[in-house]
């Protein structure tokens, strides 16, 4: 097991309370897993790559253990996590494009980063070009200002940076959102790649794109309203879900080969719950179209079958 | 009813306006009425130079944009509201398309002055209800509420709402739905189709191809402001003939079929558009640039 979650709930701090963004989350990453957690804007998945990597105010700390590789993450801690980040875990951030430092030439950043790290710079150029090829970027792309990459270059540059010291862990977040379908595929697949070449361990890729992860993942965990829905294999996720929620979000995606005139997709009625005053039992309910009296108790998210977790009492019931 | 014929669009870019970027070149096809139509390619492909153009929010560069068989590019005055009458476009980001001090309804008291001052109350406030129902909404729960109180899915719809109001023919829809969630993405796609079925002319700009695919009759496929290939939707996306449309179509992540069971390769990694027409080879390719019909109702450009 290279991470495992436990129960983590952390929540913003905001002056009218706090907004329960994370709820009890519960899950294991196996080695070589790339995990794809998906889910609408608002469901928490970004709040737990935070988490996980730099939890500082207005996110709090409430309760949960983190383990990676067999230590305990101090997550709740800023300074004492210092020594896991980049090291043992790593992030691509959701503004990547926005990550680098404008006034200062990509060599320039990458030196400063590895010496805050106490990485002497010169032991890792070696490796440093070898990355660069693995994503097919220049070398000369070290002298140049971040202003002079294009969108899919920083991407890519990013991802170099974020895991030049072999991270066990990679987050992902949302980072193929905002390019083109080529260079979306081509960022997918240098990720796996990452993985197949054992740069990094294990994987979480953050997207509200249930297509792509289907591209790249092994297994896919769904979050709705600051709780796990489903995580199982992607094929499991795709071609047989168990949670409602789950089933009408692949069954709106449209695909080339559906036309409005021959069958027309629905989306989901009605809309999230806010987080600041949850309702009471499952957060789903009030847009489910199977919900009955026992919705009104928080379903536990269980495992249905052999690696396959479900939050829903339909199908916790039938197989208990 | 809209055609266009021979667009082309040059910015002038660069220090000084010194180099020249050519976003739109030579493109020529129409929207007939009560049809869509995708404008599909990529960053900088010059899909919403086009828009722009047709709205009249840029300049024509060459070339004409007609609708109804007149020029646009000479409207001026009364000529150009009668225009915006009939064509209205909506954009990518509901949020930015608001002014978050006022609020969101206030574009229909804008709407009002400009071009009904003569309803009277009542019938204006039952048109604007009719014209929120028509797109899905509850006027009870939309109206009065300031922009950060709806979500993005109802901003967007709102926006659709207004160009409704003033009965349009035509409506540019530049990546409406790219910034909506997968749930809410596919009632605004909805709300299009069924207008569309209304008798609304739709031109329908997306770089997402499922998109384009369950809402368009026909397609246009733009690379670096040129027109590749275009023809009925189904045999473009069936039967793709030109190399970037097949390389758009084997990267479109599908839940069917994974990247590594299509046979066209790995993906490239496309070059910006600042960098078009820079080789030699482009250039030339570029010189001979013809579309021609490969079967009914199909174009595709071929150079040489």
């Amino acid at each position: 097991m290279s991470l495992t979650v436990e129960n983590l709930r952390v929540y913003y701090q905001t002056l009218r309370g706090d907004v329960k963004a994370l709820d009890g989350a519960t899950f294991t990453l196996d080695d070589g897993e790339i995990m794809g957690l998906a889910g609408e804007s608002g469901c928490g998945k970004t709040t737990l790559a935070h988490s996980l990597t730099r939890l500082s105010p207005p996110l709090r700390y409430v309760e949960g253990r983190v383990t990676l590789d067999g230590q305990e993450l101090p997550i709740a801690d800023m300074s004492r996590m210092n020594d896991f980040r980049m090291k043992k875990l790593s992030v691509i951030p959701q503004y990547a494009m926005n990550a680098l430092n404008p006034t200062r030439k990509i060599g320039t950043i990458i030196r400063d980063l590895l010496r805050s790290r106490h990485v002497e710079a010169d032991t890792s150029l070696q490796e440093l070009y070898r990355r660069l090829d693995l994503v097919r970027l220049p070398y000369d792309i070290l002298k140049r200002y971040p202003i002079e990459l294009s969108g899919g270059m920083k991407q890519r540059m990013v991802m170099v940076v974020s895991t030049l010291l072999n991270p066990s862990l990679l987050i992902a977040d949302e980072i193929t959102s905002a390019l083109d379908v080529a260079t979306q595929k081509a960022v997918a697949e240098m990720l796996v790649e990452f993985r197949d070449r054992a740069l990094v361990k294990s994987m979480i890729v953050i997207t509200h794109d249930v297509s792509i992860l289907y591209q790249l993942a092994d297994s896919i965990l769904i979050m709705y309203a600051g709780q796990l829905s489903e995580k199982a294999s992607t094929q499991t996720i795709i071609r047989a879900p168990r949670h409602p929620y789950t089933k009408l979000l692949i069954s709106s995606l449209p695909t080339i080969g559906v036309r409005h005139a021959e069958h027309k997709l629905s989306g989901i009625p009605g809309t999230t719950p806010l987080l600041l005053d949850p309702p009471a039992g499952c957060r789903f309910r009030d847009r489910c179209p199977v919900a009955f009296s026992k919705c009104s108790e928080v379903p536990p998210f269980v495992e249905v079958t052999d690696g396959h977790w479900v939050a829903c009492w339909k199908e916790s019931e039938t197989h208990a | 009813m809209l055609s266009l014929d021979g667009v082309s669009k040059v910015y002038n870019v660069g220090t000084f306006g010194g180099k020249q970027l050519r976003a739109v070149r030579d493109v020529s096809f129409d929207v007939r009425d009560g049809e869509a139509v995708s404008l599909i390619g990529e960053s900088g492909s010059g899909k919403t130079t086009i828009g722009k153009m047709i709205l009249r929010l840029l300049s024509v560069g060459s070339g004409t944009i007609s609708i109804d068989g007149v020029s646009i590019a000479t409207l001026r005055g009364s000529g150009l509201k009668e225009y915006y009458r009939k064509v209205q476009g909506v954009f990518q980001d509901p949020f930015s398309s608001f002014n978050p001090i006022f609020k969101a309804d206030r574009m229909f008291e804008v709407l009002r002055q400009e071009f009904y001052p003569e309803a009277s109350e009542k019938e204006w406030e039952e048109k604007v209800h009719e014209s929120l129902r028509c797109v899905g909404l509850n006027p009870e729960h939309v109206l009065h509420k300031f922009p950060h109180q709806l979500s993005g899915g109802q901003l967007q719809r709102f926006l659709i709402a207004r160009a409704c109001l003033l009965e349009i023919d035509l409506l540019v829809a530049d990546e409406i739905i790219s910034m909506l969630d997968a749930s809410t993405r596919i009632d605004v796609l909805n709300v299009l189709a069924d207008l569309k079925s209304g008798g609304l002319s739709l031109l329908f700009i997306t770089h997402d191809l499922s998109l384009a695919y369950y809402i368009s009759e026909r397609a246009v496929i733009l690379q670096r402001g040129r027109v590749v290939e275009m023809g009925l939707t189904e045999r473009v996306f069936r039967n793709p003939l030109h190399p970037y449309t097949r390389m758009l179509m084997a990267s479109v992540p599908r839940l069917d079929k994974r990247w590594e069971d299509t046979d066209y390769g790995a993906g490239e990694i496309g070059r910006p558009s600042e960098l078009a027409g820079s080789t030699a080879e482009e250039a030339l390719a570029d010189e001979r640039h013809t579309l021609t019909q490969a079967e009914p109702g199909h174009f595709v450009a071929t150079s040489g």
